[in-house]
Order: C-alpha cells, then sequence, then structure tokens
C-alpha cells in the first residue's frame, strides 16, 4: 500500500456531493419561505450542532457519553453571563463561550482517559449534574432554579437585529453551524480524524500502531466541548434566557437520541436526527401534551430492536436474521 | 453524630438492596441497565396499592414486591432483554432508557404524577433515643427494620453466590458462558433467574424505600443515578464492593446534606468522579476482569 492510495481515498470520501449544497441553500432559504416557523428553524439547528459535536465523541471516536449536556449548558451560561456583565455582542460572546467551554472540555478529558465503557457514562454523566448542582446553587451569579433573566443581545455583527419572528435568530444559528460543520467536517476527513475511527474500533491496535490514544481523545473531546458550547451559546443568545434545563439529563438523552435517529459516525446524520426529532416532539407533545415521553422510550426500544444502522435502510427491516453479529 | 451516621447506614443499606439486582446483571452479566429503577418503583407502587386497595399488611406486601416485580423481571429478560445480551453498550443504554422512560408516562399516565405515601404500621412509626450530646443516638424503628432485613439479605446473597451451586454456575456462566454451556450449564436458564432475582430484590427496595426515598413516577430517572455510583464505585468482584459502596454513599450524602446543605448532592457526585478517576474499575475489582 503505498501512501498514494490512501491519500486518495480519504480526499474521494472528502469531497463535497452536489446535494449536499443543495440541502445547505435550501435551509438557508426556509426563514425567507416559512417565516412563521423561523424559530423552529432556529431550534433545530443549534440541536443540530449539538448532536454534531456528540457524534465526533461518540460517533467518531466511539465514547459513550451520557453527560454531553454539560458543555452545552456551560456555554449557554457562559454566552449569557457574558451578555450580561461585559458587553452584549452576540459573536464575542459565542467566541467566549466556546473557548471557555474548550477549556472545561479539555479539563474534563482527564476523566474520559481510563475506564470502561461504565466508567466512562458515570463519570460524564457525574461532571453534567456536578455543573447542575453548581448552577442551580450559586444562585447569586445564575439566578438558581428560576433561571438567568434579563440577558439583553445587541445586533450581529453591529448590523442585524434579533427580531421577534426569529429570522435573524435562525440566519444567525445557521450561519454559525455552517461554520462550525466546516471545522467538522475537515477534522473528521482528515488523518486525524482516521486516527480517531481507529480508536473506536479498536483501541489497543490504534495504540499498537503509534497512535498516541490519550492526547487524541483530550483533543478531540475538547473541541467537542467546544462546538457544543457554541451551541449552547447560541441557544442562550436566541432566546435571551439560561435555565437550569441546559444542563438537566434530559438534554444529554435527547442529544444522544437524535444522533442515534440520525445515525453515528456521519456529521449529517446529527442533523437528520435533530430535525426528525424535534418535528416529532412538536408533533407529539401537541398530540400527548404529557405522555410523549412513553412514545419517545417506545422508539428507542424499537430503534434498538430492529438495530441502529438498519433505521436508515427501512427495506432491510423485514429480511431480518440474515445479519448475524448485530449492529457492531 | 450518631444519629447522622445510623440514618446514613439505614439509607446506605436500602441504597445496597436497591443495587444489588444491578450490580449482579452489570457486574456479572455485563449488561447496563438503566431502567433498573422502574423495578424498583413497580415494587414500590405494588406496596402502596397492596395495601390501599387490598389492605394487606405491610409484611406480607414485602415478599409480594419481591415476587411479582421478580416474575416480571423474568418474562421481560426473555422477550426483550436476551437479544441484548451480545450488542454493544451503546444500544443496552439507549434501550434500557428508552424503557424507563415508557415505565415513567405509563405510571404517570395510570395513577398521576402525585407522591405516593406508605402507610406503615403502628409498630414500625417509633423512635428509640439512647445517651446525650454529641453521643445521642436517634434510631427510627424503621430504619432499624430496614437495617436488619438488609442485613439478612446480604448475608443470604453471599452465601447464594459463593457456596451453591447455583453461585457456582452463575460465575462460571459469567466468565465465559460457551465453556459453561459446553459444561452442560444451562447458560440462559441461569441468567433468566439471576435478572429476575435481581428485579425481585429491586422491586423489594423499592418497597422498602417508598417510604424514605418517596414515591412518584420520577423514581426510576431520580435514583438511577445512585444505583450506578453504588455499582460502578463499588465495583463488581463480589457483593461486598457495592455494599461498602452504598455504605459509604449513602453515608456521604445523609452527612453532606446535613452538615453542608448549601452543597446538596455535589459532595457525592465528586466523591464518585474521584474515586472512578483514581480506580477506574471500582474500589473493589477482580483480577483479570474485563
Amino acid at each position: 500500500m503505498s501512501a498514494p492510495a490512501y491519500e486518495s481515498a480519504l480526499l474521494r470520501t472528502a469531497r463535497w456531493r452536489p446535494w449536499e449544497f443543495v440541502i445547505w441553500a435550501v435551509a438557508f432559504a426556509l426563514p425567507l419561505a416559512m417565516p412563521s416557523h423561523s424559530l423552529l428553524v432556529n431550534e433545530i439547528a443549534i440541536v443540530a450542532l449539538f448532536a454534531m459535536s456528540l457524534d465526533l465523541i461518540l460517533g467518531y471516536t466511539g465514547i459513550v457519553s451520557l453527560g454531553h449536556a454539560a458543555f452545552f449548558g456551560f456555554g449557554a451560561y457562559a454566552a449569557a453571563l457574558f451578555a450580561k456583565l461585559v458587553m452584549p455582542d452576540p459573536t464575542v460572546g459565542l467566541v467566549f463561550a466556546t473557548v471557555l467551554s474548550a477549556v472545561l472540555g479539555l479539563v474534563a478529558s482527564v476523566t474520559i482517559l481510563r475506564g470502561s465503557d461504565l466508567t466512562r457514562l458515570m463519570v460524564t454523566l457525574g461532571t453534567a449534574l456536578l455543573l447542575l448542582e453548581l448552577a442551580n446553587k450559586l444562585d447569586w451569579l445564575t439566578g438558581g432554579a428560576d433561571g438567568l433573566q434579563g440577558v439583553v443581545m445587541g445586533p450581529v455583527l453591529g448590523l442585524f437585529e434579533f427580531d421577534l419572528y426569529g429570522r435573524t435568530a435562525a440566519w444567525y444559528s445557521l450561519a454559525v453551524m455552517l461554520v462550525l460543520f466546516l471545522v467538522m467536517r475537515r477534522i473528521v476527513h482528515s488523518p486525524f480524524g482516521a486516527t480517531l475511527k481507529a480508536i473506536r474500533d479498536n483501541r489497543l491496535r490504534a495504540m499498537a500502531i503509534g497512535i498516541p490514544v490519550v492526547s487524541r481523545l483530550a483533543v478531540v473531546y475538547t473541541v467537542a466541548a467546544g462546538i457544543a458550547g457554541a451551541a449552547g451559546a447560541l441557544l442562550a443568545q436566541t432566546t435571551g434566557f439560561a435555565s437550569l434545563d441546559v444542563l438537566a439529563f434530559d438534554r444529554s438523552a435527547d442529544v444522544l437520541l437524535m444522533l442515534v435517529i440520525g445515525g453515528v459516525g456521519w456529521l449529517y446524520g446529527g442533523v437528520t436526527g435533530a430535525i426528525v426529532f424535534k418535528l416529532l416532539q412538536n408533533w407529539l407533545s401537541s398530540v400527548t401534551p404529557q405522555y410523549w415521553m412513553f412514545w419517545i422510550g417506545l422508539i428507542l426500544v424499537l430503534l434498538v430492536l430492529v438495530g441502529r444502522d438498519r433505521l436508515l435502510k427501512p427495506w432491510t427491516w423485514f429480511g431480518a436474521g440474515k445479519k448475524k453479529g448485530g449492529a457492531a | 453524630m450518631l444519629t447522622i451516621l445510623f440514618d446514613g447506614i439505614a439509607y446506605g443499606m436500602l441504597l445496597f438492596v436497591l443495587a444489588v439486582g444491578l450490580a449482579v446483571t452489570l457486574g456479572l452479566m455485563n449488561f447496563i441497565n438503566l431502567a433498573h429503577g422502574a423495578f424498583a418503583m413497580a415494587g414500590g407502587y405494588l406496596t402502596v396499592f397492596a395495601m390501599q386497595k387490598l389492605g394487606l399488611p405491610f409484611l406480607a406486601c414485602l415478599p409480594l414486591a419481591f415476587i411479582v416485580v421478580g416474575l416480571a423481571g423474568a418474562v421481560l429478560e426473555r422477550t426483550l432483554y436476551r437479544p441484548m445480551y451480545g450488542k454493544p453498550h451503546l444500544d443496552q443504554v439507549l434501550f434500557s432508557i428508552g424503557l424507563a422512560f415508557m415505565a415513567v408516562a405509563a405510571v404517570d399516565y395510570f395513577v398521576g404524577s402525585s407522591q405516593q405515601n406508605l402507610q406503615l404500621p403502628e409498630w414500625l412509626r417509633g423512635r428509640s433515643e439512647f445517651g446525650d450530646g454529641a453521643f445521642l443516638l436517634g434510631m427510627g424503628h424503621y430504619r432499624i427494620f430496614i437495617i436488619a432485613v438488609c442485613a439478612v439479605l446480604t448475608v443470604v446473597l453471599q452465601l447464594i453466590l459463593s457456596k451453591t451451586r447455583f453461585g457456582s454456575r452463575l460465575r462460571a456462566a459469567v466468565d465465559d458462558p460457551r465453556v459453561a454451556a459446553g459444561l452442560g450449564i444451562n447458560v440462559n436458564i441461569v441468567f433468566l433467574m439471576t435478572f429476575a432475582v435481581g428485579s425481585g430484590l429491586a422491586g423489594l427496595g423499592g418497597a422498602l424505600g417508598a417510604e424514605i426515598l418517596g414515591l412518584d413516577p420520577t423514581f426510576p430517572l431520580k435514583y438511577m443515578i445512585y444505583f450506578l455510583i453504588v455499582v460502578s464505585v463499588g465495583g463488581t468482584s463480589s457483593i461486598t464492593g457495592p455494599l461498602a459502596a452504598a455504605l459509604l454513599l449513602g453515608i456521604a450524602d445523609v452527612a453532606g446534606k446535613y452538615f453542608i446543605p448549601k452543597m446538596g448532592a455535589f459532595t457525592v457526585y465528586l466523591l464518585m468522579i474521584l474515586i472512578l478517576m483514581w480506580r477506574p474499575q471500582g474500589l473493589f475489582t477482580r483480577k483479570g476482569g474485563r
């Protein structure tokens, strides 16, 4: 195997497909075409970005995390507090929140380096719960259980005011999402991304062929934390509000669910999952406002029973049994 | 002082009974079951309704909770859980959390979201006090009862696992299912029974704990983290690990809430993260295990 063969394979998968341009164009046209749904578009863009950041560590690196909301919520509070206490400019606040979340991610990455899946589940969950308790107890700073109110945002880049319909918000979130998507896309298709996949598939083997596993894990966890923080910052900025809910366990569970619905190890999986999940949530909670959790649970159970990777291929659902060994 | 210690021990014992079933499925069968709290909740509700609607005495409800929830666990194991054993951990997490979500919503739908109260019999409601000053020991009778029941259970479980034929079969089936099956052990039955007993214990724990922990439809999610802490911190070599972890957690939680109420559950989570960073496989672990 010569090196150029590998390089061309990497480049081939990294190439932009025509449909991708169409999708992004449609996304940016949505707030114009359906102004009344701009708030929903904004929300979907934010959770899609959040789901993609989880995909970076779960789908590409194989770190099971039940506490990714830690970084989302941290970013949200950081952005909201920055706007309230320092300056109301959204872009500066966004950068501030992203950097801060990435630093937190770097610190927290120490916790995920050792142990089994269970240990990682527990420490990630524990980190999120720690932050939740902290945000709850530091009520002089965060507003405690009432949430942080009175966040006023300035216009984006000094030009575009946030309007009531959420159009500016939608475009702002979509733009940030696109930029960060490009960054993530660059990462996963680079040789660095290839080493992440190697770590996911077999950590011992990755170590044996000379991949610095520990530093790679730390770096990818930091990046994912920063991006999750950016998503949280977007939420806080576009809604002008941050509450304990951004750190809650439900957030972590929801984003995991979105990613799994859309398909892990595929950046668009996060986007697809976020769209499906949000539409489903909107619809279910209007049909059965109180019990939509039941249906979400049912979907999860069926999803796993059918096999995660098969959900995207409905034609294989009933030819069961041929693929022994399950979805590994 | 001593009262806090005593309450902490009672709380820890209760957590142990709730979590020991999980310790077995998770530790021995290596299945991450986040729906374990749902079994406990089922036991709690069963007890409350058996006492309210059927007028059964409290003591009769405890074995009832154990048996009914154990049977339900057996049915679920046979139908839903068994295909999950070989799946990756992510699948198990999603699957069991889905089950927990369904249980929460279903209970909410059928009995409402209000908190249920358990009417303890008269002889369990009292409280005895010994000593005075810093060494005042106030013991609620119900807590004495819990400690006694849990201590007996612990000893029985330990004996079953280490001394009986079933225990050695279970350990063999866990270490290597294929070899165990080759030796004529019916691995499926062993796992089925183990899972049923584990669920039954959760049901019993739920019945015992309804008075102390409170019972409402969010129970599985609210206490899931505590069960998981007990198991992950305790390690899975034997049931003494989870027991030690449960006692540690119970005492730390009660003492933390008493002495530094501003920190709340913070102490417990921090303790867990530090322990897991120090010993990722738990405090007590088998050599050569995973």
